[in-house]
Formats: C-alpha cells, sequence, structure tokens
C-alpha cells in the first residue's frame, strides 16, 4: 500500500536512476542513517560496541569487498583472510612509521596497498577459474600469512611476533588503542562502511558493474560483445582488494588492537566472510550486510540466551552455537539459495502487491 | 504460552543476573576447540576453589564469591566479548590462560583499572610493575622456565653444554615465541646451538618437524606447546624413538592427557614447574568433602590432582589470598578492582600461610612489590612415570637465571613504555 512506485513521479532522469527509486526505500535508507550517525553514538557503550558494533561494521566492509570479487565478477577467493591481513600489517608500518599522519589516511592506503596485493594474486585468474582459482586464492592466504610470521620486519622486531596499535588520533579525538571512546571508534568506523557501501552500490551499477557481471556470467560472450577480460578480472580484484584492507586495517587498528596473524587472519576468516557472503546473498550489496549481522550477531545471541538468561554452562552453549549456526547455514541454503537478500527481495516484491496478493 | 515464557525468561533473568556486592571473579575459560583439554581441567580447578570458600568459609573475609565464566574457545575475538561482557559487572581479576589473549587485555585492564594476572604466561617483560601497572605475572613466566631447563640441562651435564645442540619445537604464535630470545642468550653464554621449529595452530601436523629432528639428532628438545599439540609431539617423539629423558616440555606441555596418550613410550618424559604436583594435600580432602561430594563440583571431579587442576586452584588461591590481603589495606570487605590492584601489589605468600591453606609446599613463598610483579622465578622439574601413571617432582625449586632475564624484562618493558608513552615508575 505504502511501498510501491505508483504516485512517485519522476520528471528528471537523475531521479529515475538514483539508488532508491521506491520513496518508502529512499525514507528507511535516511532514518537508518540518522539513528546510526545521530542516536547510536549517544547510546553506545564499550560492550555494544566492542562486542557488537564494530566487529559488525569491519566485516561489513569485508563482505562487500568479497561479494564484489565472487558475487559480482564471479571469481571465486578464499584468501581474504590473507588479505586482510596485508592491510593490517601495512596500517601497522604506516602508524609507526609516520605517526603524526592522520589515521584516516593510514586506512586508505592500507586498503590501496592491499589492493595492488590483491591485483598481483589476481593475475592467475586469467588463465584459471573456478575451484582451480579457489585453490590459487588459497595458496596466496597461507603464503601471506606464512610471510607475515617469517619476516620480522613487518612486526618491527617484536619478540612475540605479535603486533599492536600504537595509540593514534583523528582530530584530536583518540581513535585507536585502549583509551579510545566507544562512539569515536564507532563512528570512524561506520564513516567507512558508508563510504565503502555508497561507492560499491555506484560501483556496481555502472559500467564497471556490469561488465563484471557480464564475466561471471559468460566470459566468452562477455569479451565477444566487448568487455575486456583483463581489465574487468583485474579491476574487481583491485577493488575487491581494497575494501577487504579497509577492514583489517580496522579489523586490527580500531578493533582488536593486538594482532597475531596465524590467529585472527587464517583460513577460518577467510571462510567466515565467504560465508557471510554466501548467506546474505552473492551480488547483493544488502547481502552483505545481512550475512555479516547473521555471522557476527548471532553466536552473541545464543550465547546470552544460553549462558546468561537460561543459565546453562558454558561449554555446553559454545558446543550448541556451533551446531544451530551450523543448522542454519545448512537450512538456508537449502530453502533459499540466494541467500537473505532474496528473502528481503521476495518480501519487497509482496509488500508491492499488500494488502492485493492477486 | 507466549506469556508464560516471557515470564520464564525474566525470572531467569533476575535469577541470573549479578548480585553487585559479591566478589566477582570472571573465568576466561575454554572448553571447547583443539585447547580444551588444557582448559578444561585449569577452569574446574579454579571454580572448584572459589565453591569452595563459599561453602566452608562462608566467602572472603564474610563477603561470598561469584564466579562468572565465559568461554573464550582460546579466540582473541570471543576474548574480548568476554572481557566486555564481565568488566561490567565489577570483575576483580582477569585470568585469560592464553598469551594471545593476554596481549589484547594489556592496555584495556590498564586503561579501566583493572588488574589481570597471567601465571606462567603472558607478556614476560610484565614482570615489570613500574611499566605494567596493571598487569601481574608471579610466581615465575616463560623466560624463567627457559632459563629453568637450562639449568636442568646444564645441571645434568655436568655444567657444560658447549657443543650440544637444543631443538625448540614451539607454538606458532606469540605463546610459542616467547622464549626465544632469553633461549638465544643463554646460548651464547654456555656455548650451545638452538634450532627452532614452528609449529602452526592447531599443532596437530607435525611430522615434518620431527623429520628435521630425526636427521638432526639435536642432543635435547625442548617444547612450548599447547593443547592437541602436546600429545602429537610427544607421539611423533616416540615413532622417531626419541629418548624421552632428553625431551623437556614448559609447564603447559607436561599434564597427564599429554602424555597419556602416548601409553608406556611416553615414560620418562619431563615437564618445568613453578608448583608442586599430586593430590596429597590437605586442600583436596577439603575440595572432596565440601565441593565434589556435594555435587558442586565444576566438572565431574575427576580431575582432582591433575598439573593443571591444580595450577588453575593455585591461581584460585593467589586470587583469593590478594582479596584478603586487598581487603585488610582498605579496611572493607567489599573491594573493587583498583583495591585488588593494590592487593596483588602488596601480596605475601609464605610457608606458614600455605600451610594454614591445606597446601604446605605447593609453591615457593614469594612477595610482590610494585617493582617486581613477577616473582621469584623458581623452577622445578617434573618426570612422567608411565608406570604409576604419575608426574612426579625430581628437582628442587631453584633460581633461574636472572642476569640474563632481567636486563631482558628491562629492555623489553622499556620498549613497550616508549612505544606507548608510559612513564615508568610506582603509584
Amino acid at each position: 500500500m505504502f511501498y510501491r512506485e505508483a504516485g512517485d513521479f519522476k520528471v528528471s532522469y537523475q531521479e529515475d536512476s538514483q539508488t532508491f527509486p521506491i520513496k518508502f526505500d529512499r525514507v528507511r535508507y535516511y532514518v537508518v542513517l540518522a539513528v546510526a550517525f545521530g542516536l547510536i553514538p549517544f547510546l553506545i557503550n564499550d560492550y555494544w560496541a566492542n562486542a557488537i558494533l564494530l566487529p559488525f561494521l569491519i566485516y561489513s566492509i569485508a563482505a562487500i569487498g568479497l561479494n564484489i570479487l565472487v558475487g559480482y565478477a564471479g571469481q571465486v577467493s578464499l584468501g581474504t583472510g590473507g588479505f586482510m591481513a596485508v592491510g593490517a600489517y601495512a596500517c601497522y608500518k604506516l602508524m609507526t612509521t609516520f605517526p603524526e599522519v592522520s589515521m584516516f589516511i593510514h586506512v586508505i592506503l592500507a586498503g590501496g596497498i592491499t589492493g595492488l596485493v590483491c591485483v598481483l594474486f589476481g593475475l592467475p585468474s586469467l588463465r584459471i577459474k573456478g575451484f582451480y582459482l579457489a585453490v590459487a586464492t588459497l595458496a596466496a592466504q597461507f603464503f601471506l600469512v606464512w610471510l607475515f610470521n617469517r619476516v620480522p620486519w613487518f612486526y618491527n622486531y617484536s619478540a612475540s611476533g605479535q603486533i599492536n596499535a600504537p595509540e593514534r588520533d583523528v582530530f584530536g579525538i583518540i581513535i585507536t588503542g585502549p583509551n579510545a571512546p566507544s562512539w569515536a571508534t564507532y563512528l570512524f568506523c561506520l564513516i567507512f562502511l558508508t563510504l565503502c557501501a555508497i561507492v560499491a552500490r555506484n560501483l556496481t551499477r555502472g559500467t564497471q558493474g556490469r561488465s563484471w557481471m557480464a564475466i561471471r556470467d559468460m566470459d566468452i560472450a562477455a569479451e565477444i560483445i566487448g568487455v575486456n577480460p583483463l581489465r574487468a578480472k583485474l579491476t574487481a580484484f583491485a577493488v575487491s582488494g581494497f575494501f577487504i584492507g579497509v577492514s583489517g586495517a580496522l579489523f586490527f587498528a580500531i578493533y582488536l588492537g593486538a594482532v597475531e596473524v596465524g590467529e585472527a587472519f587464517g583460513i577460518t576468516k577467510s571462510f567466515l566472510v565467504l560465508f557471510m557472503v554466501i548467506i546474505g546473498g552473492l551480488g547483493s550489496i544488502f547481502g552483505s550486510f545481512a550475512g555479516a549481522a547473521f555471522l557476527v550477531l548471532l553466536p552473541v545471541v545464543l550465547k546470552v540466551v544460553g549462558v546468561d538468561v537460561l543459565g546453562w554452562p558454558t561449554d555446553i552453549v559454545a558446543h550448541f552455537q556451533l551446531v544451530i549456526v551450523g543448522a542454519l547455514i545448512v537450512f538456508f541454503l537449502i530453502v533459499e539459495p540466494h541467500g537473505l537478500a532474496q528473502l528481503w527481495r521476495v518480501a519487497k516484491e509482496k509488500l508491492r502487491l499488500w494488502p492485493f496478493p492477486h | 504460552m507466549k506469556m508464560k515464557l516471557t515470564t520464564l525468561a525474566l525470572g531467569a533473568m533476575m535469577a541470573a543476573g549479578p548480585v553487585m556486592a559479591d566478589l566477582v571473579f570472571p573465568s576466561l575459560s575454554y572448553r571447547t576447540g583443539p585447547y580444551a583439554a588444557g582448559g578444561i581441567p585449569f577452569a574446574d580447578g579454579y571454580a572448584d576453589y572459589f565453591t569452595l570458600l563459599n561453602e566452608r568459609d562462608g566467602g572472603i573475609g564474610g563477603e561470598m564469591t561469584k564466579l562468572v565464566e565465559c568461554e573464550t574457545g582460546y579466540n582473541t575475538e570471543k576474548g574480548v566479548e568476554c572481557y566486555e561482557s564481565t568488566k561490567g559487572q565489577g570483575a576483580l581479576v582477569y585470568q585469560p590462560l592464553s598469551t594471545g589473549i593476554t596481549y589484547q587485555l594489556i592496555p584495556k585492564v590498564t586503561a579501566d583499572n583493572i588488574p589481570m594476572h597471567t601465571m606462567g604466561y603472558g607478556r614476560t617483560s610484565a614482570a615489570n610493575g613500574e611499566v605494567f601497572s596493571n598487569v601481574f605475572n608471579y610466581p615465575a613466566n616463560y623466560w624463567n622456565g627457559a632459563s629453568g631447563v637450562v639449568n636442568y640441562l646444564l645441571e645434568s651435564n655436568g655444567g657444560d653444554l658447549k657443543g650440544k645442540t637444543i631443538a625448540l619445537v614451539f607454538h606458532n604464535s606469540a605463546y610459542g615465541k616467547e622464549p626465544i630470545r632469553t633461549l638465544e642468550e643463554l646460548a651464547t653464554k654456555h656455548g650451545f646451538n638452538l634450532t627452532t621449529l614452528p609449529v602452526d595452530h592447531p599443532g596437530q601436523e607435525q611430522k615434518s618437524q620431527w623429520l628435521q629432528i630425526r636427521r638432526e639428532r639435536p642432543d635435547f628438545v625442548v617444547m612450548w606447546g599447547w593443547g592437541v599439540m602436546n600429545q602429537v609431539a610427544i607421539q611423533e617423539a616416540a615413532n622417531i624413538r626419541f629418548p624421552m629423558e632428553n625431551f623437556i616440555g614448559v609447564w603447559w606441555s607436561g599434564a597427564e592427557h599429554d602424555v597419556l596418550s602416548a601409553g608406556a613410550k611416553a615414560d620418562g618424559y619431563k615437564a618445568v614447574t613453578f608448583h608442586n604436583v599430586g593430590r596429597d594435600f590437605p586442600v583436596f580432602d577439603d575440595i572432596q568433602k565440601y565441593v565434589v561430594d556435594t555435587g558442586k563440583a565444576a566438572g565431574a571431579g575427576d580431575q582432582i590432582g591433575n598439573v593443571l587442576y591444580n595450577r588453575g586452584m593455585y591461581a584460585a588461591m593467589l586470587a583469593a589470598e590478594a582479596a584478603k590481603t586487598a581487603q585488610g589495606i582498605h579496611g572493607t570487605a567489599d573491594i573493587t578492582p583498583a583495591m585488588m590492584r593494590d592487593g596483588m601489589e602488596a601480596l605475601v605468600i609464605d610457608e606458614a600461610k600455605m600451610a594454614a591453606l591445606g597446601m604446605p609446599n605447593f609453591g615457593p613463598a614469594f612477595n610482590v612489590s610494585c617493582e617486581n610483579h613477577g616473582g621469584p622465578g623458581l623452577v622445578g622439574v617434573t618426570q612422567w612415570d608411565a608406570e604409576s601413571k604419575t608426574w612426579s617432582l625430581i628437582s628442587d625449586f631453584a633460581e633461574t637465571d636472572g642476569e640474563v632475564i632481567g636486563s631482558l624484562i628491562d629492555a623489553d618493558s622499556s620498549a613497550y613504555a616508549s612505544e606507548n608513552g608510559i612513564e615508568p615508575g610506582c603509584k
């Protein structure tokens, strides 16, 4: 009744091609932004920031990055953990080498460096596809983790091989380290997520995104109609690497503060982000958010319900978590192979017809 | 039905909600994952000792204790979640039992002014209390452990290790890398060769490392392992017929579950320790009587007397004694985390105190001070007897190389202080 195109007249091309053509969607988008920027920073506490919101925001960026590569360009990657590590270590080296430079610049540079590394490991994609490419990126994952463990220059020769984020600020507000206020860390990540999402959304619905999708759907046909596969594939790797690098930098500098490469950026991280993308929905920006929320929030919710509310032993709850999350993943993949984003799309279709379903 | 469920949930929430007057001790445990074999007995020992205090003595200084358990799975992200969710409940002291989580929490606990006790793990240079005001690692740390191993080898080889080779098999993480620096120093000092063999998490795959050991035939193998890695390493050592008496683990690689799976072949395997082993202590009778027999034990009650159970109980005892000290200093039973920190810094453990607690000779006598958060660093050696399935102490608790360790601690802690803008000094 209220969710429909009818009556919402567009009088310019700009209006016609905007991101959210339906008024209700548009309003909802601005409300979400207003709440995220205007309300949550005033209500947030340490627990909400560090346990729930920061991981959600950061994994969302990573999921958007991987979604561009896997969902839009069709290049399967299992190297996400390794690429996040590149972002984290790049950010660490930049932070310690240039302490007076703003964190904004460090994070963006870390993303850029990761983009370059990602392009390097994306080169084999020109010759190999599918499972074989997955194996090639898996090699990247193991190589990068090994590299950061092996070469002491990356961790500034510290005895433990860990990297620790020193205290850095943005416009005088402390943003990393233990004294950073939770609203500041939250806003910092939120700004990056918002920018990344806007850029990703606009890239994917323009020429670039269309050439990625053409490559994904059938690369030979795409080549015949004039899409340059070298360019399309490598730009996908570059853009995806940039986003994943930004998320890795934030993951280390803002969220954890101290990182050990094998533990934080191991193969499990690659799978986690891939699951987010698959559960959320391949080829959908909203799906990246939904997948990240699902896999970040569900364990916390289960833990709160099991341990704090029901008072069960912690090990039973931890085992149940694995069982429930696993079962839900299987359930979703059977019932809705296109992920949470498809559920949302179906809901929107229903809303358009409601209350007259026929 | 819906109404019923809500009331049920509400009731459960009220029952489980924190009672603010209690002394809250969070237990960041791990009973799942590849490190659970070590995490379970430690968590059981930690929990059972506080239950014993509640049941037998009515808490600490008349104030009941409350243990809040949170499952970390040895994972730093979950560790952060656990820290944030428990710190609001008035947590007095954190003991994460993970070096990775410790590194994460050092800046956080300092900012929140909550003490953290990393007994025999964590960041070794935290022994310098002038830099690490809220972190304690008494009574011994990794570098004491490394030096203790070398001292034992020196002693059993007539004081000379020149030209010998020691291979270090270590968990490739912050934990496993911690002793390398000390062992390198000691290698130059005593003239032995050191080879390092990293094993990646979780440590089930060690064929190549042991192949290298078989090829290079080092005189001794030292292990810095944890979780499933220990069992695998001991099995592999047995497979290549490496003499077990030349194989020494750190205290995290020397529990019953590590050696049992290798059966009779593990006989003679050694490990260093900083506390006593076995269940011949009066305190265990009390635990049996007040905790296990009344059905209040944290686990199945079958872990009592195991190395890691003893260690968990020892950690709880040190925390409880520090709480008592803090109550004495501040004249109140209901202490805050900041008071707890003062109590830990003024902690005195002597023979009479330990005997009164039912743990005569269980650990070393020591005093904590602002300058020294690390305790005396006395290290003993235990050996496994596969026949009787027991660990037994084969050497006294001996001094370690304070000269080498002290200068390394100074160097590492001053580097940390300058990195983080900390002015070293006592408050």
